[in-house]
């Protein structure tokens, strides 16, 4: 294979366990976002708007939806002779075969991929990420520092700093120390976990780190903390655009919901930057005469014949006549029955929410399954499931995948209920 | 049905559609919001299990060419088969620009006589219908004819469209008995929808033949001088079918979809209809927004009032608009304020602030390619 440059590695194998039903079945990078696409076609929307013609994706949870999406790259252009795409998965080796065990350990499994291509930089991302970035002028400004690591930041709010990895910097953005969810932090300069390093120092780090039993294996926490001990020349390049880590439902919410602004802080519509995913096979969308949508995204292969407020709708999504849908997200190929009303809520793909069925009334209380996950206002119905005419539910609810009408004991599921397969309904 | 192949003629240079074929070939003209006329024909082949077609063109082919490309989207990109795009081309015995449709084959042999299906179906790319031809080539075997031709009843086309088409007359066992292209005054009751079915073996002898005796167009030198000597059967195509012969035709076609009837069966069928893929952010809606009984395509941003109209990709519709009854292609913007009534937005066009303009249901009005109003 001819020599790259650099090569992207993006880390795609996290479960994501925040979100829910959301990611029971599929992988965080797999889930929908935005009206069309999955979570990880941001970054390999930028990988290939950057000119990195070669990108390996590391999977290991629940991959099925994620490969299939990703195929062999073709809506990204990324379907190549020289390079491309390729997808990583844990594999078997000559005594035992080893899951990722940390993030710098899938790298470091896939080592031989990496040398094969023998590339000058490697970038490692993180394919659960909402942004658009230009990774070329990082790699400009890695190359201008001489670094031997670069690593992208953001600037938070000073309160939720201590949520994050954060970088103390000099004037000329040197890192001279990195704190992993520091108590009392001393900079709002978050790692977005997007690094650029030079591949042969890559190398002798996770080498190292991989003979380490103390090592959790893991970017943030051991290979990056090892280099600055190191003393080696660790850069931070500054972000400031757009950038969600999604992994809440709240956050997963709110950053659709940022979408529908009038002019919103992430611009989808730009024709230099355009975010590429595997196009349904659907007509353009159609909106009948008892329709009324407003301040709404809305894709091909709907069927609108309801009212649409504030809200994010997916392919393929029929909403009948009489229905209210406020606030929501409604993923590809549901139906939304005669007069339901859908309020704050996020219903998964091909799921039917039946006739006058109410969702996501009255007031908000406590779930009685996951408080940790479910916390905020909005009730998450998965996918494949069927709520049965004239059902009531209440907010921050959550109901199972492939929930069928049978698994329904009662019309009425209040706030923080719940139900899932093999669990009871209440 | 890899017993058939599939050639595709794109039409001859046509002033029926106005301002909207004078820069493309009609086989390209947007439709439906984010289709082009030809993905209806290319598709049906597809579904059809036809994978070895070529596409026969020659007047302002550039948008045709952009808008196959390597076929992928029809999953015509094969190693072997696949999509073949046959513009004209001057060799020691070519001459040049095809004189007809059967001038159009014979210039191309080769390709007949290198692919290896028994047969050939060979359709226009400009009607816009949902069909399997695999029930009419096994019509066409049983009836042991020498050419099929799919053709359809008129009786929900005006007498203006009628004009337009070849009208035909068969027996009682399907016969056609007499054939009329574009007739003055078209009596009878059935349409030849432009799609034909024989043998291959068959085609190249034919063109040959026709060729020596200087015949250049396949219906009106070839089928109509030959329905006594051959064996030409009709099959009866009972579903949707808009030729897009003129402007009128043109206009309905695209607002017959917003009939939910016509929608399904054209586009929500297990046939899909493919076309190229432009990677637009699904459509938004602001506040102001006001939408009714429209067909809109991603990409487009909404702040104004549409109603019984079709948005292509990438329409922006700003406050205050009011649009009725009529057709956006791709990229138009209409300004604040600023109302149309029956009329046809050509690609890229702008509507400034304020500007009124009004068309006839029978004579929309048309504006051309890139002009700001």
């Amino acid at each position: 294979m001819a020599r790259k440059e650099i090569i992207a590695l993006i880390l795609a194998g996290g479960q994501g366990s925040r979100l829910g039903v959301l990611t029971h079945n599929i992988a965080k990078p797999a889930v929908l976002y935005g009206g069309k696409y999955r979570i990880i076609d941001f970054t390999l929307s930028n990988c290939i708007n950057s000119n990195i013609d070669t990108v390996g994706v590391l999977t290991q949870y629940q991959p099925l939806k994620l490969h299939s999406h990703i195929g062999i790259g073709k809506p990204w252009d990324l379907d190549r002779m020289n390079g491309g795409l390729t997808i990583l998965t844990p594999y078997q080796r000559f005594e035992k075969g080893e899951w990722y065990s940390g993030t710098a350990d899938a790298v470091l499994q896939n080592i031989n991929y990496v040398e094969e291509i023998s590339p000058k930089y490697v970038l490692i991302l993180s394919g659960d990420h909402i942004y658009k970035m230009n990774y070329s002028e990082m790699l400009e400004f890695h190359k201008k520092k001489n670094a031997d690591a670069t690593i992208s930041v953001i600037d938070v709010p000073y309160e939720e700093a201590s949520r994050y990895g954060i970088m103390n910097i000099t004037d000329s953005n040197k890192i001279f120390e990195f704190e992993e969810k520091p108590q009392k932090p001393k900079s709002t300069l978050a790692s977005m976990g997007i690094y650029i390093f030079n591949w042969s120092i890559l190398k002798e780090y996770l080498m190292r780190d991989h003979e380490d039993p103390n090592s959790e294996h893991d970017f943030g926490k051991n290979i990056i903390p090892a280099m600055l001990n190191d003393g080696k020349n660790l850069y931070a390049y500054q972000f400031t655009g757009y950038w969600r880590d999604v992994g809440t439902i709240q956050a997963f919410w709110e950053s659709n919901m940022n979408l529908i602004d009038r002019i919103p802080e992430f611009n989808m519509y730009d024709p230099y930057w355009k975010i590429y995913t595997p196009n349904p096979v659907y007509p353009a969308h159609f909106i009948g005469e008892t329709g009324k949508v407003t301040k709404s995204i809305i894709a091909e292969g709907c069927m609108i014949y309801g009212t649409v407020r504030n809200s994010v709708i997916f392919p393929g999504v029929t909403v009948q006549e009489g229905a209210v849908i406020q606030d929501s997200i409604i993923m590809s190929d549901a139906f939304i029955g005669h007069n339901a009303e859908i309020n704050c809520s996020i219903i998964g793909e091909g799921s039917v929410i039946g006739n006058h069925v109410r969702c996501g009334v009255g007031e908000f209380a406590e779930n009685l399954y996951n408080p940790k996950v479910y916390n905020t206002n909005i009730t998450v119905i998965g996918s494949n499931t069927v709520i049965p005419n004239g059902t009531t539910i209440g907010r921050n609810v959550v109901i199972d995948n492939f929930v069928i009408p049978q698994d329904f004991t009662t019309s009425e599921i209040p706030s923080g209920g719940y139900l899932m397969k093999g669990g009871n309904g209440q | 049905m890899k017993r058939a192949m599939g050639i595709i003629l794109t039409g001859g240079k046509n002033n029926r559609l106005k301002e909207l074929s004078v820069e493309r070939s009609i086989a390209a003209i947007p439709f439906g919001g984010k289709y082009r006329a030809i993905d209806f024909t290319l598709s049906n082949m597809v579904n059809s299990g036809i994978v070895n077609v070529g596409v026969l063109t020659q007047y302002s082919i550039r948008s045709l060419i952009d808008h196959l490309g390597s076929g992928k989207e029809w999953d015509l990109d094969r190693k072997n088969e696949g999509l073949r795009i046959f513009p004209p081309y001057l060799s020691e015995f070519g001459n040049g620009w095809y004189k007809g449709s059967a001038d159009a084959i014979y210039n191309n042999m080769t390709f007949l006589e290198r692919s290896d299906e028994e047969f050939v179906v060979i359709a226009n790319g400009y009607a816009i219908y949902n069909m399997d031809y695999t029930p009419m080539l096994e019509q066409h075997v049983d009836k042991d004819a020498d050419i099929t031709i799919a053709c359809r009843a008129l009786d929900d086309l005006t007498e203006n469209d009628k004009k337009t088409l070849g009208i035909v007359e068969i027996d009682e066992d399907s016969r056609i008995v007499d054939f009329k292209e574009k007739p003055l005054n078209p009596t009878g009751s059935l349409g030849s929808m432009g799609v034909y079915i024989m043998k291959r073996k068959f085609l190249i002898e034919l063109m040959q033949d026709s060729a020596a005796k200087g015949y250049t167009d396949l219906v009106m030198d070839i089928i109509i001088r030959s329905i006594d000597s051959m064996r030409i059967y009709a099959y009866i195509f009972k579903g949707y079918w808009r030729p897009l012969n003129s402007i009128q035709l043109y206009y309905r076609a695209n607002m017959d979809l917003l009939d939910p009837r016509v929608r399904r069966e054209l586009l929500m069928d297990r046939r899909k209809i493919y076309t190229k893929v432009k990677d637009e952010a699904p459509a938004k809606y602001n506040e102001e927004a006001d939408v009714k009984n429209s067909i809109i395509a991603d990409g487009c941003i909404i702040e104004g009032k549409v109603e019984n109209s079709v948005l292509n990709r990438g329409v922006r519709v700003m406050k205050g608009v009011h649009i009725k009854n009529s057709i956006l292609m791709q990229g138009t913007t209409v300004e604040e304020g600023a109302q149309l009534n029956y009329c046809i937005l050509d690609k890229g066009v702008t509507i400034t602030a304020g500007k009124t303009l009004i068309g006839d249901q029978e004579w929309p009005l048309i504006v051309g390619k890139k002009i700001t109003v």
